[in-house]
């Protein structure tokens, strides 16, 4: 796929091109494609690679200048994000903090935060995890049980000020992807303990260097270390510490998932082109494209990616004109994550017996990681269910399950 | 990267859809369907004279409005949100766009005028009794008589509007190769029309056999089958853009239905079996309307080998997304949109009969693979 997005961003893609033919190499360019967003292979290099990019000035294209960022537009952004998916440059392992925490903070975060957070995040020097999800609170996060209560006789009291004092956070957080490199975790929880669901909430950003915290790995399927459970017992942090008001945390958590700023959308959609790409090779090895049944699949296959592709531009084409996406930019995550699924079932259909052989220590390779992989993707970042009810009730307008 | 609607187009959707609001009402679209001709020439005669829908992608040259196919497919998208009946596909997506790719520019000049202005209605006599729409398929042949002129002979059939059809251009075989040939059929010899009854009564075929017609023949003999490789994939990328105007139809049917019928004393919408299956339905369209939309960009802008991947893909993703909206509509209301008084079968056997209009989902799919060199 080429695109061309336009006269304006022509010399900027250029500077792009150009810095990545030049720092793409070596061990980096070795490792091209690692990675994903649940996917923390070759974790060292990746990170080596984000300080590449970082003293390139490459992280944080569209956020402010003060901060450290280029503070450039989002078509620069999307410019940038795309050539970076066209030499398949390594997905970058500070994502997390890129993408959630740091238009987070941008967005409802205070001065100090800003001037105190989002420069190491750009310098990579500090790695952050979400503190969202928790054994009772999946699908229905509303129903977080992390504790958070002011301690304003603590350390800091000599402040006195009324940013004095400290939040003490107990509770159990889960699915913390990459928890185990986090210094920091922002946290959702419930300040007020008489709340209930939405309301009493605070998003709080708390550092896991301390006895109150603990982070555990936990194996997921593919093999890998990727996500953790994180134990807080009196774990503190500074009054100063929560992000929007207290009492709405919801509102500061919502405030950034499910929107769609179109970054992300060419990346992803570049990968599954190259898997749709390795199908058909594979296909033609083995001859299988001869078999009727199996050449309708890949044909399905092929199709899925190419609707993707259009799909995203159209949001892409919304944003980038100022416009609200449409539907299909709701639509999108439902589509995607089942057709990859589709994808690697048959890739690996297609691999025979020797796509069921893996290396030494579990060692898998790209088609097997990426095939165990996609069955995150229909739960992670709100389940397909999840995914319905907000079509059927945001888009659609139909009413709410009743509670009982 | 223009790949999203501008402030015109989007003008341009809401004016043809309160015509058709008006125009192709639901007691409309069933009056003509039950009329065996289908065709109302006055609302025909305002399309032309109040919104230049015939002739809105024909070259200003001719006669049209010269706009792109982005454009058209906003109308056929409108066209199949009222389950518009009548020639218009016919006209516009077969015939307009066999005149303006075949080798012949005095034929632009004499017959596109008529169709930008309403005046003639036309379509394209291709497929045949064995039902195929590739060169293969084409038996009807062609001969010179002896004034130098072409006759027709053969049957052809299943052809959209044939019945009232002024203007027929027809493929046929002639001695070296494909050819295409009008036939105007005002008092034209040798043509007996018999009108097809069609499972879908909004959309009408007919058969036509021809017994030693005498024909024009539409640029050099034997040359024609590109042409109308290229008009059969213009033609299925507009269909597409009606199918997914059709199943958007249906989906908000089905989502005004759900918020209103009330089963164990709540909407059956707030119930995620029925709103589950309306996301599903949302999410085929819109996956549907890219496959659609990807088809009239790459009209606009694309090659000849873009088009021709861009056209099939949307016919074997957007027939069977709009067959299976519709279908779910069906379910969503249960017995009563089970019945003949309901409209949800009307788009069911819309979208059926436009699965078998211009080729199968199947028979596209392969079309994509041979073209993908899969």
């Amino acid at each position: 796929m080429e695109l061309d997005f336009g006269p304006d961003v022509r010399d900027f893609r250029d500077e792009v091109r150009d810095w990545l033919a030049d720092h793409l190499v070596g061990e980096f360019a070795e490792h091209r494609g690692m990675g994903g967003p649940t996917d923390g292979a070759a974790w060292e290099v990746r990170l080596a690679w984000d300080r590449e990019l970082s003293a390139g000035g490459w992280l944080g294209v569209g956020w402010p200048r003060e901060y450290g960022g280029r503070g450039l537009g989002l078509l620069e952004e999307i410019v940038f994000e795309y050539e970076y998916a066209r030499v398949n440059a390594p997905y970058r392992a500070t994502v997390n903090a890129l993408d959630l925490l740091g238009p987070m903070l941008l967005k409802m975060g205070s001065e100090a935060q800003k001037k105190r957070f989002l420069p190491p995040i750009l310098g990579v020097e500090e790695l952050w995890g979400q503190g969202f999800s928790e054994p009772g609170a999946g699908s229905d996060l509303a129903s977080v049980r992390t504790r958070a209560e002011r301690d304003d006789g603590g350390t800091s009291r000599s402040s006195g000020a009324e940013s004095g004092g400290e939040w003490v956070v107990s509770g159990q957080k889960v699915w913390t992807s990459f928890g185990v490199h986090a210094d920091w975790l922002y946290v959702l929880t419930r300040t007020d303990p008489r709340s209930v669901r939405h309301k009493g909430l605070s998003l709080l950003l708390v550092p896991t260097d301390q006895p109150g915290v603990e982070i555990r790995p936990i194996r997921n399927l593919a093999g890998q270390d990727e996500f953790a459970e994180v134990f807080l017992s009196d774990a503190r942090t500074s009054a100063d510490m929560v992000v929007g008001e207290v009492g709405q945390g919801w509102r500061t958590a919502m405030a950034t998932l499910g929107i769609e700023r179109g970054t992300t959308l060419l990346p992803q959609q570049l990968t599954f082109e190259r898997e749709a790409e390795a199908l058909i090779d594979l296909a033609r090895e083995r001859g299988a494209l001869d078999d009727p049944m199996l050449r309708r699949r890949i044909v399905d296959a092929w199709i899925s990616v190419r609707i993707m592709r259009t799909t995203n531009l159209r949001t892409i084409a919304e944003l980038t004109a100022g416009r609200t996406p449409g539907a299909q930019a709701t639509t999108a995550k439902l589509y995607a994550s089942t057709r990859h699924q589709q994808l690697g079932q048959l890739a690996t259909e297609l691999a025979g017996p020797a796509g069921q052989i893996v290396g030494e220590d579990y060692a898998l390779d790209r088609r097997q990681r990426s095939f165990l992989l996609s069955l995150a993707e229909t739960i992670y970042g709100g389940s397909s269910e999840i995914q319905r009810n907000i079509i059927g009730e945001q888009v659609l307008g139909l009413p709410k399950e009743p509670r009982p | 990267m223009d790949l999203t609607f501008s402030e015109e187009q989007d003008e341009l959707r809401k004016v043809v859809r309160s015509f058709l609001a008006k125009h192709s009402d639901e007691a409309t679209v069933r009056r003509l369907a039950a009329d065996p001709q289908g065709h109302d020439p006055v609302v025909w005669g305002r399309m032309a004279g109040e919104l230049g829908l015939q002739g809105l992608a024909v070259p200003e040259e001719y006669g049209g409005s010269g706009f792109g196919y982005v454009d058209l497919g906003i109308v056929f998208e409108e066209a199949g949100r009222a389950l518009l009946g009548g020639p218009y596909f016919a006209t516009v997506a077969l015939a307009a766009e066999a005149l303006r790719r075949c080798a012949d520019e005095q034929a632009r000049h004499d017959f596109l005028p008529g169709v930008a202005s309403g005046e003639t209605v036309a379509t394209l006599a291709l497929t045949e009794d064995i039902g195929r729409w590739d060169e293969q398929g084409i038996g009807l042949t062609a001969a010179h008589d002896e004034r130098g002129g072409w006759r027709l002979t053969g049957v052809k059939t299943y052809v959209p509007d044939g019945h009232l059809a002024d203007l027929l251009l027809v493929a046929a075989r002639t001695p070296s190769g494909i050819s295409l040939l009008a036939v105007e059929t005002t008092d034209a010899p040798g043509l007996a029309r018999t009108p097809l009854p069609t499972l879908d009564q909004t959309r009408k075929q007919a058969r036509i056999e021809f017994t030693d017609t005498p024909a024009r023949l539409l640029g050099p003999e034997g040359t024609a089958w590109p042409a109308l490789e290229r008009t059969l994939a213009t033609a299925a990328v507009l269909l597409s853009a009606e199918q997914v105007g059709g199943a958007a139809a249906a989906l908000d049917a089905a989502v005004e239905y759900a918020k209103i019928r009330e089963q164990y004393g709540r909407p059956i919408g707030s119930f995620q079996g029925i709103k589950h299956k309306c996301a599903d339905m949302l999410m085929e369209i819109e996956s549907a309307r890219s496959a659609a939309y990807g088809g009239l960009w790459a009209l606009d802008t694309g090659d000849r080998t873009e088009i021709a991947i861009a056209a099939a893909l949307a016919q074997a993703y957007c027939s069977e997304a709009f067959t299976k909206v519709a279908a779910d509509n069906i379910q969503v209301h249960g017995g009563i949109g089970f019945t003949w008084e309901h409209p949800a079968h009307l788009y069911f056997k819309r979208a059926k009969s436009s699965e078998a209009l211009l080729g199968t989902p199947s028979y596209h799919r392969e079309l994509l693979a041979t073209r993908l060199g899969i």
